[in-house]
């Protein structure tokens, strides 16, 4: 099978890039929006189970202009990114320990694992019962989903750093500063930001799950208030803010390895 | 080049290695005997191969000089006191892939916290010593073997450092190009006047280069030999076939077996 697939890859001609591919998936989101707008129109279903697109542009508008789309964006942005700044810093610190001392790694691994069988989703309204229904319960949850990823990632690209390079410093008198600032965080960078792409999207799991067990701000108080006055089409508009904002998220993250990681792109 | 007898750079006193077993620490006793005890000295400016069967420790002793071993038992003493410069050219070119070519070279003065300009400065020079004018922003990848290890040796000089040491630094490279680094080698060598420890496995290649020989014999090694090279310098190419560099070739070939 596999033989067989490698095999078609090596005939077929490799296709030159073109710009063809990147209209590709507009048209495809086009002709989604479309259909959809057709189903809502001509299935006869009342628009608090399906509002068709129009109504969504229409009732995202009207959110947009009473300030309070951008409101709660910006509420829940700013907890996606002290989650994310929060968590990227535990797993950084926690993660350097761990990959220069066997003897933290071997106290500290297996409650880290231990910890990953709770599922956050499942422990938030402990969360938000003990530190309040404010922005603190939020930046928690954000924090502790981003952090794993971030701490595989940072111990792996530093356990990475090849020894010889280690050599090097070390014949040249490099303080442990310089270590860490010369050699080991260029060389774990890679790995390190692979981890952060995970955890920017996740952020935005982390403070929306909290938002949603108990808030009174943010995009997913917005999704509880949509839903409980069957204004669905306000549920819509927050779920698409929430999209946008994942993948502005993941943008930054794609922009800061092309910055970074130069030298690796071809 | 004639040389006044001068108190040594480096000399080595008694020095043993002994690895715990599979570890490179020599804390636990009772490991394998990597080296020695071994001694001898280096003069200034001196170009000193050293020589042995696999397995010899010539790059334990290597590393036990640029401190990156620790000695079991016996001294290292630098004339340039306790913390002396040193230059490391490793098997390996062993650059870091996302530093340029003169940001590579530069590296050993940043650490020494020189400012920018100089190390600058001092790096330029050095690729245009080791011939690489035009491929300074070029990516270590983007080069070859030869160019990578020139790329080390420029590292290995920028920051002066008081001996360079080479572990085989041409034993990755094809044999055409490994000869045209002896001569860029010994010419750099020579501009530059520096005191090298080289170790390598090749005979031609530590007659072509060394002022002098150590021979080491199989773990744990040992001073076997220690053979003056009186070649004439500038070395070249035709030297290689003369009677008397065949000689001194046969002379190490018996030492080492």
């Amino acid at each position: 099978m596999d033989l067989h697939l490698t095999q078609k890859i090596a005939i077929l001609p490799v296709p030159r890039p073109t710009r063809l591919p990147s209209l590709v998936p507009l048209l495809v989101l086009f002709l989604a929006i479309a259909g959809w707008e057709l189903f809502a129109r001509f299935a006869g279903l009342p628009a608090f189970i399906l509002p068709s697109p129009t109504q969504v542009a229409e009732r995202f508008g009207r959110a947009l202009m009473s300030g309070n789309l951008l409101y709660h964006t910006a509420i829940t942005l700013l907890q996606i990114l002290l989650g994310l700044l929060s968590g990227v810093l535990a797993a950084l610190m926690l993660g350097y320990a761990i990959a220069k001392s066997r003897l933290f790694e071997q106290v500290v691994s297996p409650f880290l694992v231990a910890s990953q069988a709770i599922p956050i989703v499942a422990i938030a309204p402990l969360l938000v019962i003990w530190f309040g229904p404010g922005m603190f319960s939020k930046v928690l949850i954000c924090a502790l989903i981003v952090f794993f990823p971030v701490l595989v990632n940072t111990v792996v690209g530093l356990r990475a750093v090849p020894r010889s390079l280690y050599e090097l410093m070390r014949s040249l008198r490099a303080s442990r500063w310089q270590m860490l600032r010369l050699l080991e965080i260029p060389a774990a960078l890679p790995v390190f930001l692979g981890g952060l792409r995970i955890g920017a999207t996740l952020s935005v799991i982390g403070a929306v799950v909290g938002e949603l067990v108990g808030a009174d701000r943010g995009l997913g108080f917005l999704i509880n208030v949509g839903r409980g006055q069957y204004d669905t089409a306000l549920v819509f508009v927050a779920v698409i803010t929430l999209i946008v904002l994942a993948l502005g998220l993941y943008g930054l993250v794609i922009l800061l390895e092309n910055r970074l990681l130069a030298w690796q792109k071809q | 080049m004639t040389r006044k007898p001068a108190s040594p750079v480096v000399s080595v006193q008694n020095l043993s290695v002994l690895f715990a077993d599979g570890s490179n620490d020599a804390s636990s006793p009772g490991g394998f005997h990597a080296l020695g005890p071994v001694t001898f000295s280096v003069c200034p400016r001196e170009f000193v191969c050293v020589l042995g069967p696999s397995g010899s420790g010539k790059s334990t002793l290597l590393r036990a000089l640029a401190g990156l071993v620790p000695p079991t038992s016996g001294e290292i003493t630098f004339s340039g006191g306790e913390r002396p410069r040193i230059g490391f050219v490793f098997q390996q070119a062993n650059l870091m892939p996302w530093r340029s070519v003169l940001e590579n070279i530069t590296l050993p003065l940043e650490i020494e916290n020189q400012p920018v300009h100089i190390a600058r400065q001092h790096a330029l020079e050095l690729v245009e010593l080791v011939g690489l004018q035009g491929f300074e922003h070029s990516l270590p990848r983007d080069l070859s073997g030869g160019m990578a290890q020139r790329v080390a040796l420029a590292r290995a000089l920028v920051h002066d450092p008081d001996i360079l040491l080479l572990d085989e630094p041409f034993g990755s490279l094809d044999a055409l190009t490994r000869e045209r680094m002896w001569t860029e080698l010994s010419r750099i060598w020579q501009v530059r006047q520096k005191t090298v420890i080289m170790v390598t496995h090749s005979i031609s290649e530590a007659l072509f280069l060394a002022d002098r020989v150590l021979v080491l014999t199989a773990r744990p090694g040992r001073v076997k030999m220690d053979l003056k090279v009186d070649l004439p310098r500038p070395r070249e190419d035709e030297m290689r076939y003369t009677l008397h560099f065949g000689r001194l070739a046969r002379r190490l070939k018996e030492a080492i077996e």
